[in-house]
């Protein structure tokens, strides 16, 4: 089982290097050039070469590159242009925002998921197993970034202004403007009453996803000779689906978690922007639109090698759940 | 590929015979209970014969006018040609009891046409691209033409805007048709970039194997685990966002997830039989490839390319509402979602329409995509 471990974190390593090599040549493949964007007006062109030299930018590609990924193994990601700090510094300040919201995301979403595909599984061809199906085929059909703007002039907007709904939820931000006031319970309060549209936004849809996979993955299971011995051996319906077949069939949704992440990044990027949410994805949307190129390079390289990360993981824990997987 | 010789279609072909079809052509079928291909017809026929009366004018201006109203004249023309020789045709035909030799193609389609919501989802997309191409008849104003800046803007549901009018008084529902435009060509063009590249790189992955495998299946890898949104707006952005960029981009980034599947099946296709034989005949490897490897390993990709374009109408959305799509004024789903995102409260109608939108396109992608990996299928089919 080590030994797997280790051979699948060192055949993931070049996969990481060369991700990093797809990115850097991207971005520099891009027209126009960086320190236009820090020029004032009545700069002279010396200052210009000065800047460009101070950014190592007058050096021919293949050098920055090799400098670059030198850099980025010793932990160096480089400056940033548009927060004149550190690009780590900067990356760590959203990071936990980031993960935060894709955790809770992704909790609910398999939670929720779970709990509706083995609901529909059991009561197959029923009234309620059609009726989940075209409701989890519309939420799977639809984009995060509508169903957050949804979400937010439905529980936000017109419960607060049209219907006064006694709860209601902030459409922006982590924070109230008046957290550094509060007490402790009401802090933590307050970061989950900001969590919970973000949250619903990304889990709904991948929910909707993980039922439909879990709705076939129970089918399969409850046909097994096993469940029907169960049944004959007069044990109680309950016993049956929780205690034999739903855990036999969680073993394949695990793959989904793999799947899922960078779904997942990629609904962060816009429920994050629509929310101001202070995390990875924002940043990144922002860096791109500053031309901010470190800053970009390595959250692009961040979150690229959080997918390898999941990817990796999903496949341990399915060797680890599953021991008909050979891991040799 | 060719089953045994079986007594092909339902006892009745048709109700009502010739006669039927010529004035309603679809509804013989229909009647017979062939209501996928009766639905389509009879709905082609009623809905293009419709836009010929009622717009009769814009129809006999489009046909000198510019190359879009020309094509949608030529739909019109041609979509009631079709629904109309096709019945009449159809309806001809012997009774039953031909004896036919059934293909496996055939076995499939006659799985996918008894998946009811399968067959109504292709009903949609097919109408939906109809749409798109006769837009310029159908639709009630100029997507571009701003109104009345003082009292037309942000006009709510009405009979004159039936969806209202945006922040420089455009009525919504023209931009709505004229937006499906965008969508639906983006994702299909984008797809079958990226369904041509990633079946020939997959199948030559696959049966080559050795150095060309290592190389492709490793880029392959590195794309896929890349989350595809951050690539997409990180090349698009240090572009200049245009229509071709992103359906270059959107293309050229999706390809991978078909090259592995292709590869999955030319691996498990090469030790077969008919391959080794074309081997044993000595077929040249390119002979091999196209005729014998790649046609057999095609089903799964149908599906996924299915699944792919109601992804990709997805993301294209998606980075149009990020501003890194579509340029405005040109209307599209995404742009005309970010439109109301400032105006929620004040103009609902402006982002929930082209958004739903979105989903019912979407979903009949879906659905569409669920029934033909259903009916593609062998071990699926009851």
């Amino acid at each position: 089982m080590t030994r797997y471990v280790v051979r699948r974190l060192l055949g993931a390593v070049p996969l990481v290097l060369g991700i990093a090599t797809i990115i850097f040549f991207v971005v520099n493949a891009a027209p126009g050039d960086p320190t236009l964007y820090m020029m004032a007006p009545g700069m002279s062109s010396e200052v210009v070469e000065q800047l460009r030299v101070n950014y190592g930018l007058d050096q021919p590609v293949h050098v920055r590159y090799v400098k670059w990924v030198g850099a980025m193994l010793t932990g160096d990601f480089g400056y940033s242009f548009s927060y004149n700090r550190p690009v780590l510094d900067v990356l760590m300040d959203f990071l936990p925002n980031t993960l935060v919201l894709s955790a809770c995301a992704l909790g609910l979403a398999f939670l929720v998921g779970i709990v509706l595909g083995t609901i529909q599984a059991v009561k197959q061809y029923s009234g309620l197993d059609s009726a989940l199906s075209v409701v989890l085929l519309f939420f799977y059909s639809m984009p995060s970034f509508w169903l957050a703007l949804m979400l937010i002039l439905t529980f936000s907007l017109m419960a607060r202004n049209v219907w006064d709904w006694p709860i209601y939820f902030p459409a922006s931000g982590i924070t109230s403007t008046g957290h550094d006031f509060m007490g402790p319970w009401e802090q933590v309060a307050d970061r989950a009453r900001h969590l919970v549209l973000p949250t619903l936004s990304l889990a709904l849809v991948l929910a909707a996803g993980i039922a439909r996979y879990m709705r076939g993955s129970m089918l399969e299971v409850i046909r097994q000779d096993f469940v029907r011995t169960a049944r004959a051996k007069g044990l109680p319906e309950r016993t049956v689906v929780f205690k034999h077949a739903l855990r036999n069939a969680l073993i394949p949704v695990i793959t989904l978690v793999g799947l899922y992440i960078p779904v997942l990044f990629s609904g962060t990027v816009f429920v994050e922007y629509i929310f101001a949410w202070p995390g990875m994805g924002r940043a990144i949307v922002e860096a791109i639109t500053r031309r901010d190129y470190p800053l970009v390079m390595a959250a692009s390289f961040f979150f690229a090698t959080m997918v390898v990360l999941a990817n990796l993981l999903a496949d341990v824990l399915y060797a680890v759940v599953d021991p008909r997987i050979r891991y040799e | 590929m060719v089953g045994d010789p079986v007594t092909a279609g339902p006892r009745r072909r048709v109700v009502g015979g010739r006669g039927l079809s010529a004035v309603l052509p679809g509804a013989p079928q229909l009647l017979a209970g062939r209501w996928g291909v009766g639905a389509a017809a009879l709905l082609a026929w009623v809905g293009f014969l419709w836009l010929l009366v009622a717009r009769w004018d814009r129809v006999w201006a489009g046909a000198g006018g510019p190359w879009d109203e020309r094509l949608a004249v030529a739909t019109v023309v041609l979509g009631l040609a079709g629904a109309w020789v096709w019945s009449w045709r159809d309806a001809g035909q012997p009774l039953a009891g031909r004896a036919v030799a059934v293909s496996q193609w055939d076995l499939a389609v006659r799985a996918f046409s008894r998946n009811r919501t399968a067959v109504a989802g292709l009903i949609v997309i097919g109408g939906l691209y109809a749409l798109a191409l006769v837009t310029p008849l159908v639709a009630p104003y100029d997507p571009l033409a701003q109104g009345d800046l003082m009292t037309e803007r942000y006009v709510g549901l009405s009979a004159a805007h039936p969806l209202g009018t945006d922040q420089f008084a455009r009525d919504v529902l023209s931009r709505l048709l004229y937006g499906a435009r965008i969508s639906l060509s983006i994702g299909f063009v984008a797809v079958a970039i990226s369904v041509t590249i990633g079946t020939l790189l997959g199948a030559v992955a696959g049966y080559l194997g050795g150095l060309a495998d290592t190389v492709i299946m490793r880029f392959v890898d590195m794309v896929i685990s890349f989350p595809r949104l951050i690539l997409l707006i990180t090349i698009i952005a240090l572009f200049q966002p245009s229509i071709f960029l992103i359906t270059a981009v959107l293309g050229l980034t999706l390809w991978p997830s078909t090259a592995r599947i292709v590869r999955g099946e030319v691996l498990s296709l090469r030790e077969r039989e008919f391959v080794q034989a074309a081997v044993a005949l000595g077929y040249s490897k390119t002979r091999i490839i196209f005729k014998h490897l790649i046609p057999n390993a095609l089903a799964p990709v149908i599906v996924a390319a299915t699944l792919g374009i109601g992804n990709t109408i997805v993301l294209e959305a998606g980075l149009s509402f990020l501003g890194l799509g579509v340029q405005p004024p040109t209307p599209s789903w995404g742009t005309m979602v970010d439109a109301g995102r400032g105006v929620l409260l004040d103009a609902w109608w402006l982002s929930t329409f082209p958004g739903l939108a979105i989903v019912f396109t979407v979903l009949s992608f879906n659905l569409v995509g669920d029934g033909l990996r259903d009916a593609l299928d062998p071990r699926l089919r009851s």
